[in-house]
């Protein structure tokens, strides 16, 4: 093995794995780790750490699986993450540690999502918990959410001795880790529920069925039940339409909608009592990671499945790896496209998407090339089910039942980078601030707004 | 988990329970409504709050079975309970906002289809405690199945029940006496329907054509409840709106009842069946 490439990771085939719900990705053993590992040429000025939103120790962490001091390892990287198997498994590295990572310049950067995901499974299957319960500071807070934002919030706070309750309005903790990410990609019990029970061992606790705004305020939690302070990870759950004619045909959803029955309401398998309806070519709008997980989870489901964007796989704001493995798994993508009409027949389903092509032109704010579209190039794709993945924005209960609230004009909370909002006592972060965005983002916003909390509090 | 502290049949499809949930007993308002599962692989199922006590910490609902997932909740029998019980969600009734003063001065007409007669108790008792004069036409298939009429009678000024084939008070449909109580020239202010869609439909054509100002409640297909996936959507006003957040209940005038219905039926009609490929669910009961 040369050390210019990186040691490849086993995967299932991609045509078994089209029929079933397991993680495609089985992840290093010891020797692939340990020669992965032993590429990494431990930077005096690393710039992987810069790469990680929340910093963590690459080239240490990396060195202590060198050595094959797993504990030591898997505590280095508890010190700044508190979802390590998770983020291991859906960060876009390539745009954050592994983008940054030296050894990228000139040959393949360090894999190092894959060795970060190693460590952190090596720790649940060995049952090593850096946990430690901490001194009650006698201060009591209250996080609203589930999600990576609330999950690492509370994690600090309990760090430091906080009473923390989390208040989730689902029936399960986990926030898009549950709902939105599909099992194959991220094992619900053997992952998420794990990593949420290492947050619950340090004396977090989860009220499941509250939805905030409507089951209780934010002020009774703070008048009748004697919070100190209250974080909002609320995220940004809201779905985007696109506002053509003949959305609301049966057979079109949001991608919310798809990957919310299949994998919160686990309808992919057979005995659970929530439908979900697949067709036989599914069409789905969006380039994002949201699109891919609703395509390979109805090719899963038995369908067709073409993805439908706007502008070229160079700007599909997905995860490489995520584009990678849906065109090994057959899902057809028809780039620079974008439907106008939503088809149907008298019955009211839908029967395809009347699309027109599109050219790139000049770059937008976003340093994207805009999208322009080419006139008189409409053309129709034929479909039976069309799932919409065109981004969220936030749900507005939260600002709108709290006074004294400040919203920005996508209906998300106003807070600065320490995640201190307008409202004294309330700190938010995650998708509820800088809409969707990432897992790391959030959890760094989450663990920002714990420190600003914990100095609000005086501890 | 959340006890069933009592059940009650109603009528042989139709059950009332009441359930121990504290959070959502002592912050229901009229108009809203929660979601239960049953199991741990059960589906989430929207109900109508129809009396909720702060002091007991309980909350009231009244279910009908149609398909797998009432069924399920009909079968659940006094100190068994609900794995989830979610609310209150939606927006309680507009009359809520309103100042005792002019909602007193105003005249109440409630139509209840079915089942509708519970969703539309909490609204006239709250209504009856305001003082305001409020009417009720019940209607029902049968005799049978005319639920809660001591308890409606007991917060209504009046009270109308029609049933289709005659067995009990005026034999016809809702509408029928609907548009007779309004042909022999009594006035409302304003009037509140809650039933089966098409039920709903066809109220709001006589209101229109009588000018009455009319409120409904959306019953659409609902998964999360609480903005997150749109399986609710109906189109109000040329608008898409979400019935679990933004409703469930709309200006009649304003929703197009006829792609709320067939919306309604996405997971159902059988024809549909026939010639889509459906993996799951489907033929689920
Ligand atoms: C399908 C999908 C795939 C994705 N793939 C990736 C990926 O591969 N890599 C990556 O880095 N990111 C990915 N993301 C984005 C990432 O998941 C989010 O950026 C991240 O989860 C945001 O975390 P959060 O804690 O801010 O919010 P969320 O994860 O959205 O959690 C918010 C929680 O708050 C709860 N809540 C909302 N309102 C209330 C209320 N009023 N009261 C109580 N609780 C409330 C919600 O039910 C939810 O559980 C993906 C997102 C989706 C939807
Ligand atoms: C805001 C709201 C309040 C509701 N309040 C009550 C209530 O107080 N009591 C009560 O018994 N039911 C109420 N419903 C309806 C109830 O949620 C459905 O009857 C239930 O989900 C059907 O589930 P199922 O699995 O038993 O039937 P399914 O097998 O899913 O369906 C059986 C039949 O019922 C129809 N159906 C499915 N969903 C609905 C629906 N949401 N509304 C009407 N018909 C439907 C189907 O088209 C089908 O014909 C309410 C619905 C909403 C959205
Ligand atoms: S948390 Fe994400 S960005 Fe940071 S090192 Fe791990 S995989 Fe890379
Ligand atoms: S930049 Fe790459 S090579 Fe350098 S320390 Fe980080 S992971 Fe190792
Ligand atoms: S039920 Fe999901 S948005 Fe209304």
């Amino acid at each position: 093995m040369t050390k210019n490439i990186r040691v490849p990771v086993r995967e299932q085939d991609p045509k078994a794995r089209t029929v079933n719900f397991e993680e495609v990705s089985y992840g290093y053993n010891a020797e692939e780790a340990f020669l992965e590992a032993s590429r990494c040429i431990q930077c005096k000025n690393p710039k992987c750490v810069a790469g990680c939103p929340v910093n963590i120790q690459i080239p240490r962490f990396i060195k202590a699986v060198l050595d094959g001091d797993m504990p030591g390892a898997a505590s280095i990287i508890a010190q700044d993450s508190s979802l390590p198997a998770v983020c291991g498994r859906v960060c876009p590295q390539e745009s954050q540690c592994e983008g940054a990572c030296i050894m990228g310049i000139k040959n393949e950067p360090i894999s190092i999502g894959k060795l970060e995901r190693y460590v952190a499974d090596w720790a649940r299957k060995n049952n090593f918990s850096t946990v430690t319960k901490a001194v009650p500071n006698g201060k009591k807070v209250a996080v609203i959410g589930s999600g990576p934002a609330g999950l690492a919030c509370a994690t600090d706070l309990a760090k430091a001795g906080c009473d923390v309750t989390i208040f989730e309005a689902l029936h399960k903790p986990g926030g898009v880790l549950v709902y939105g990410i599909p099992e194959f990609r991220l094992p619900k019990e053997e992952v998420v529920e794990y990593e949420i029970g290492q947050v619950q061992k340090l004396g977090v606790k989860i009220e499941c069925n509250v939805v905030v705004g409507r089951t209780v305020t934010i002020d009774q939690l703070f008048d009748k039940e004697g919070f100190n302070a209250i974080f909002v990870g609320s995220g940004a759950g809201l779905p985007k339409f696109m506002g053509i004619p003949g959305e609301n045909f049966n057979g079109v959803v949001s991608a919310n909608e798809f990957l919310t029955r299949s994998n919160l309401m686990v309808a992919y398998r057979p005995d659970s009592d929530t439908p979900i309806y697949v067709g036989q070519r599914v069409a789905v709008v969006g380039g994002g990671n949201v699109a891919m997980d609703a395509a390979r989870t109805a090719l899963r489901l038995g369908a067709g499945v073409t993805i439908v964007y706007r502008r070229t796989e160079k700007e599909m704001p997905a995860r490489v790896e995520e584009v990678h493995h849906a065109k090994e798994e057959g899902v057809a993508f028809r780039m620079l496209t974008n439907p106008v009409a939503v088809l149907g027949n008298e019955k009211g389903w839908v029967t395809g998407l009347r699309c027109i092509r599109m050219e790139l032109g000049e770059p937008d704010e976003s340093g994207r090339r805009r999208p322009v579209e080419i006139p008189g190039s409409e053309f129709d794709i034929v479909c039976d089910v069309a799932i919409i993945a065109l981004g969220t924005s936030s749900n507005p209960l939260i600002a709108r039942t709290t006074p004294g609230l400040t919203m920005n004009r996508y209906n998300g909370i106003v807070a600065d980078e320490k995640g201190i909002t307008s409202r004294s006592g309330v700190f938010a972060g995650g998708d509820v601030v800088t809409g969707a965005a990432t897992v790391i983002l959030a959890m760094g916003a989450g663990r920002q707004a714990a420190k600003s909390i914990l100095e609000y509090l005086g501890v | 988990m959340y006890k069933i502290l009592k059940k009650r049949i109603l009528a042989p499809n139709i059950c009332l329970m009441e359930v121990l949930a504290p959070r959502v007993a002592s912050s229901a308002r009229p108009g809203q409504f929660i979601i239960v599962r049953v199991g741990e692989k059960g589906e989430r199922v929207p109900l109508t709050i129809c009396d909720h006590d702060p002091a007991a910490g309980s909350v009231t609902i009244v279910t009908q079975r149609v398909g797998a997932s009432s069924r399920k909740i009909f079968t659940l029998e006094e100190g068994e309970s609900f794995v989830d019980f979610v609310g209150p969600l939606g927006m309680p009734s507009e009359f809520i906002h309103e100042d005792d003063e002019s909602l007193r001065k105003k005249k109440y007409l409630f139509v209840a289809g079915g089942l509708g007669t519970a969703p539309v108790y909490p609204q006239v008792k709250y209504l009856h405690q305001k003082g305001v004069h409020v009417e009720v036409i019940i209607g029902a298939k049968t005799r049978d199945l005319v639920i809660m009429e001591d308890e409606m009678r007991q917060v209504a000024d009046r009270i109308y029940i029609c049933t289709e084939d005659g067995s009990y008070g005026f034999k016809g449909l809702v509408t029928a006496k609907m548009k007779g109580l309004l042909d022999n020239g009594t006035r409302y202010d304003q009037a509140v329907a809650i039933g089966p869609m098409i039920m709903m439909k066809f109220v709001t054509l006589i209101a229109r054509e009588y000018n009455l100002p009319l409120i409904v409640s959306m019953n659409t297909l609902m998964v999360d409840g609480t903005g997150m996936c749109g399986a609710c959507r109906v189109t109000v006003g040329g608008q898409t709106r979400f019935a679990c957040v933004d409703g469930p209940e709309f200006d009649a005038y304003q929703v197009d009842f006829d792609e709320a219905m067939r919306r309604q039926s996405m997971y159902k009609t059988q024809e549909t069946a026939a010639d889509h490929k459906c993996k799951i669910g489907l033929g689920n009961d």
